[in-house]
């Protein structure tokens, strides 16, 4: 076994992807000479000459020029240095990379893979801290997946990589650092597109969470544990398509749910998976899902605002007693 | 040849180097008329409520669509416009699966899927149209990178009109291409007009000085003019193909139709637009000139009309889309 950190994980899985298939390149501000704005492109344009480009500030070519390669004949990896400034790149993210494949009767696919880091606790502000998933899992075509482990991140970019469809893949730019174990061969991590995993298994509630909040989950359920109460936490790993089988199973056992991310709680991944369980395990209910994120205001810079602002593991463990205590029958 | 208001007089034009022999010649002039008639049969199947949605035609462009195809190979990439019927015949897509696919039938080229606006052919790459303004032209960067890093000599061509110098993807496109030094053609089809409004009235840059300023060659041409179209086009291709970077080429035209088909064009009123030459007309002149046969120029355009009025009739017998079929194509 290697520890190895979330950055390096990716390091590694690009490196391993380039290696593998000589149609992967990768594109994007400071991705190559500078080796990333988060080092996790560093020693690769040494490794791969040729095939590893910086490019100019200019989020639409980039994300262009992503989906122009990966019509012919490439697999192209590139980088958008915040998720904030995807907003820069949208139409060719929804209305390009999106819909080639529909629009042209399946004639092509655009196998392009988009990284890009979001979430907060960096004091980075109103632009460079938000969490716009949602955004992306709202649009038919897009894969949308956001891991939380140093092997999750290797296996599920690998698997993004040779993935046929435009996948965005959201890193969370506080998990950068976070260690973890890995095989020595790691080719032994078969990490599958559209599956969750039970990060930790409970009985009494199920917490489905993703991204930077699978540690504040999981450290609510080690609290809430100390006073007899067991939740299982699902880590979704992908957003979309999402493991609503995983989900589903999860709260035919402990009946009671609560979904926690870091982005805001409106029109967010959570209230599609809210409203799921409710559409389709309604029977299996004991209570209200209940909804955990952040405020409905920009990320604030200032620390105090955006501790405010963004969900605690006390918020996780108040929306869970919430849930406990409350039944369909309460009035 | 035609008698849409807008056209002039085909005059005397100064004398210059044949770049095309009379038969090439007449092989570019029945191209156009295929794209003519085409686009004829589309407006008319239009206004009798055939087709759903709206189209854009480009009646009146079929030079730069022939001059600047007729100096590609069927794998050069080539993405386009809103208004690109004239780009996806001129680069090889057979008129029937284009009508098909226009008319919303499972037979189109897309399934019916694209209709007008989003046709593709990526069997003689042909990109596709796009609904979006401007947004064809990082996408032909994309795929001119992919040509240099896969070390072959396909080139790359975007097509875009001159309301998209407006577009921001321009501007960084044409930076790109330039720092990389990618094997790509941009075509600006200048028809004078942005959507409802003269381009004079929205745009004030200048293309060519664009181009220079990222050290870009470029020429700008009669787009009208076959001839003139292909032989810049064929100057740029070969140096494009022996990796001398990206190059730019005007071609200046009209838009002698409304922005859609059913455009009222109240906007053109007052409006002086600048003089042009019926394409195809400037085509017959040379022709003439060069001491064609006129009974081998008629049948050329004999051909054109009998293969799109055969298409049209075959296209209209057919079959509705499934919309099962079509959501399965939304992820591989």
């Amino acid at each position: 076994m290697a520890e190895f950190r979330i950055i390096k994980a990716i390091n590694q899985a690009l490196s391993d992807a380039m290696t593998e298939d000589t149609s992967v390149v990768i594109f994007g501000e400071d991705v190559a000479r500078p080796g990333g704005a988060f080092t996790a492109t560093r020693g690769l344009q040494e490794a791969f000459p040729g095939r590893v480009l910086d490019t100019p500030i200019s989020e639409q070519a980039i994300t262009g020029a992503a989906v122009g390669a990966a019509l012919s004949g490439l697999r192209p990896v590139v980088e958008i240095m915040f998720m904030d400034f995807i907003t820069l790149a949208m139409d060719q993210l929804v209305n390009q990379a999106a819909k080639v494949r529909f629009m042209s009767g399946g004639q092509v696919s655009v196998p392009m893979v988009l990284r890009t880091p979001h979430g907060g606790t960096q004091n980075a502000g109103p632009q460079h801290s938000q969490c716009l998933e949602a955004w992306l899992a709202h649009i038919p075509g897009l894969i949308v997946i956001c891991p939380a482990t140093p092997s999750d991140t290797y296996g599920l970019l690998r698997a993004a990589i040779t993935n046929p469809n435009p996948v965005v893949f959201v890193e969370n730019k506080a998990l950068y650092g976070v260690k973890g174990n890995m095989p020595d061969d790691l080719a032994e991590i078969t990490a599958e597109i559209g599956k969750a995993r039970i990060a930790r298994s409970g009985q009494d509630i199920t917490i489905v969470t993703y991204g930077a909040m699978l540690y504040r989950s999981l450290e609510a359920a080690e609290q809430l544990a100390g006073n007899g109460i067991e939740a299982e936490v699902i880590d979704l790993r992908t957003l979309q398509p999402w493991d609503k089988a995983a989900v589903l199973e999860s709260i035919s056992r402990t009946h009671r749910a609560v979904v926690v991310h870091e982005a805001v709680t409106a029109f967010g991944i959570g209230a599609e998976i809210a409203a799921t369980l409710v559409d389709e395990g309604f029977d299996e209910l004991d209570s209200p899902v209940i909804r955990v994120g952040a405020d409905f205001t920009p990320s604030p810079f200032a620390p105090q605002l955006e501790a405010a602002f963004l969900p605690q593991t006390d918020d996780i463990i108040a929306a869970v007693r919430k849930v406990l205590v409350r039944g369909f029958n309460d009035g | 040849m035609n008698d849409e208001e807008g056209w002039e007089e085909v005059a005397e034009r100064p004398e210059r180097n044949v770049a095309v022999g009379p038969d090439k010649l007449l092989e570019l002039f029945e191209r156009m008329a295929l794209i003519r008639e085409t686009e004829t049969r589309l407006g008319e199947l239009f206004s009798d409520g055939k087709i759903p949605g709206f189209i854009h035609l480009s009646i009146g462009q079929e030079a730069t669509c022939v001059g600047v195809c007729a100096a590609l190979n069927v794998d050069d990439t080539l993405s386009s416009t809103h208004r690109g019927h004239g780009h996806c015949i001129a680069k090889g897509v057979q008129p029937l699966g284009l009508i098909q696919e226009i008319l919303g039938h499972a037979e189109g080229l897309c399934g019916g899927n694209g209709g007008s606006l989003h046709v593709a052919d990526f069997s003689v790459g042909m990109l596709g149209a796009n609904g979006i303004v401007g947004a064809g032209i990082p996408i032909a960067v994309g795929s001119a990178l992919a040509h240099k890093t896969l070390n072959s000599s396909r080139i790359a061509v975007s097509f875009f009109g001159d309301g998209a110098m407006a577009e921001g993807t321009l501007y960084e496109s044409l930076n790109l291409a330039s720092l990389w030094q990618l094997p790509i053609l941009f075509v600006c089809e200048n028809n004078a007009w942005s959507e409802f409004s003269p381009t004079s009235a929205e745009y004030v840059g200048d293309l060519g000085k664009l181009a220079d300023s990222f050290g870009i060659r470029h020429q700008q041409v009669d787009g009208n003019d076959v001839e003139s179209v292909l032989a810049a086009t064929q100057d740029f291709v070969e140096l494009l193909r022996a990796g001398s970077g990206p190059a730019v080429l005007e071609c200046m035209t009209l838009r002698v139709r409304g922005h859609y088909e059913g455009d009222p064009q109240t906007y053109r009123e007052g409006v002086v637009d600048r003089t042009v030459v019926d394409p195809l007309d400037q085509t017959l002149a040379a022709l003439a000139k060069m001491k064609v046969d006129n009974s081998e120029v008629q049948a050329a355009r004999e051909r054109a009309r009998s293969a799109v009025h055969e298409a049209s009739s075959l296209a209209l017998g057919g079959s509705q889309p499934n919309f099962k079929a079509a959501s399965a194509n939304v992820y591989l």
